[in-house]
């Protein structure tokens, strides 16, 4: 079986017109599940026995909150100004009653968290995607949301433009490791479910992050509503929209995008 | 007094459920399972023969695993020969009850809400939205695709976070069937759950 899995892993060439790179994209993901199973999993592990879970959560709570405000910018630019405003009230209340964020009281008041960035961005107004990477470290990405991270997201990351460098440091590694103690219990289904984990994390990637530009509601789904927020939840059966028929069968390009970017309300509240 | 029971044994009745609409069928399953769950101490420490009778009992019979193989499976299908595709079927069941079941017994405090559903009455496949809902983490969607058969609503895809189960696994046999063909995609299968069986017997 083992033999079975390696000689699996060797073969690097499926041809996935998505992933043109694929023998180097394989070569770090191999360092990256090197250096995960020796390093960053057991401290993650050890992490999770020593810190308690409510401290945990603040620290979630607490970098999920700093991230809040480049996601209500990025709401706007995406053009969803209602989506912009519960973001950045996500803010001010987490910052204020729920002292610097370590309370997450927006979500007990029904503003869900969301998850943007300039990489969904792009999306939302029409740049492809371009070729799957997987980068040292960071792990699954594609060349739009790379340069979006680098250049941008990280401008706007209150960890990383943090002047003290050793506290900067610290923040980092805090997040880094809570984030992946965080993610224990998926990876730990990720070993469980594929047969072949480079694969099968790539098609999951690549399908989560075309979701998340759409918010929920991708384009190839033909059932998928793009009436106003509100009616989102109505429990009535309706014929589609005049804006699905627009977007049923259309490609993930150019216009049909940005005009995506304009008229699909938020969803995932 | 009577007709009280003769109204509970009607209720109580198997064929019931399937009559049910698929958003009440799903919330139903859900409230069920996850009820055994919080009550289950077993469950909760990971007691695999338990998940597994907890999930053939409640959950197995509302998926279609043929069409789900079949559909994962997509072109090659049609070359498969009757009995590959019952074992090809058969190990991938196996398969996701298997990630299924350790996907449950993460289950803690979550909040899992079924969205009403949107679809006309005379829809035949339709998709049921549900949210997942845990504090200090964002919320994660959960889709089930499903469709109309005369034995009732059943599951044949699930979208967790917008990914598709059938779409990953389609590239994963198509690859595997490119390299050793349809009788090495069953036998990378059988070995998989064949590894993982110390760990979970049914």
């Amino acid at each position: 079986m083992v033999v079975a899995m390696l000689a699996l892993a060797g073969c690097a060439t499926s041809g996935n017109p998505r992933d043109p790179l694929e023998p180097i994209n394989r070569a770090v993901f191999s360092f990256n599940d090197g250096f995960d199973n020796i390093i960053a999993k057991p401290l993650a592990e050890g992490y999770r026995n020593v810190v308690p879970s409510f401290a945990r959560t603040g620290a979630t709570n607490f970098f999920a909150n700093l991230e809040d405000l480049w996601i209500a910018i990025n709401d706007l630019i995406q053009g969803k100004p209602r989506a912009a405003l519960d973001d950045w009230t996500r803010f001010f209340l987490n910052t204020t009653l729920g002292v610097f964020g370590l309370f997450d009281i927006a979500s007990d008041l029904g503003l869900e968290k969301r998850n943007e960035d300039f990489g969904q961005t792009l999306g939302r107004w029409g740049v492809g995607s371009g070729p799957y990477l997987v980068l040292p470290f960071l792990g699954s990405s594609t060349l739009r949301d790379a340069l979006s991270r680098g250049f941008v997201d990280s401008k706007a990351d209150f960890v990383i433009q943090h002047r003290d460098v050793p506290e900067r440091n610290s923040l980092f590694v805090l997040r880094t490791i809570n984030l992946r103690a965080n993610l224990l219990e998926a990876s730990r289904i990720v070993e469980e479910a594929a047969l072949d984990k480079y694969t099968f994390t790539r098609d999951a990637y690549l399908q989560h992050r075309q979701n998340l530009v759409y918010d929920g509601n991708p384009p190839k789904d033909d059932r998928a509503s793009s009436d106003a927020p509100e009616d989102r939840d109505a429990p009535v059966a309706e014929a589609p929209s005049a804006v699905d028929s627009v977007f049923s069968g259309i490609p993930e390009t150019g216009l049909p995008a940005a005009l995506a970017g304009m008229t699909i309300p938020p969803q995932q509240r | 007094m009577k007709y009280f029971f003769a109204l509970l044994l009607l209720f109580a009745s198997p064929v019931l459920p399937q009559e049910l609409s698929p958003d009440a069928l799903v919330r139903n399953i859900t409230q069920e399972v996850i009820s055994v769950v919080k009550q289950d101490k077993e469950i909760q420490s990971g007691n695999s023969r338990r998940i597994a009778e907890l999930v053939d009992s409640k959950v197995l019979p509302h998926f279609n695993f043929m069409r789900m193989t079949q559909l994962a499976v997509a072109v090659n299908w049609r070359k498969a020969t009757p009995e590959q595709q019952k074992l090809l079927t058969q190990e991938f069941r196996t398969l996701l009850v298997r990630t299924y079941s350790s996907a449950l017994s993460m289950y803690r405090d979550q909040l899992i809400e079924i969205k009403p559903l949107r679809a006309r009455a005379d829809d035949t496949e339709v998709t049921v939205r549900s949210e997942v809902k845990q504090r200090g983490a964002q919320l994660v969607t959960i889709d089930y695709d499903m469709e109309k058969t005369t034995s009732g609503w059943k599951v044949f895809d699930v979208k967790v976070g917008g990914v598709s189960l059938i779409t990953t696994y389609k590239e994963e046999f198509a690859n595997q069937i490119r390299e050793s063909g349809l009788d090495g995609l069953i036998k990378t299968l059988t070995g998989k759950n064949r590894q993982a069986e110390g760990r979970v017997r049914t």
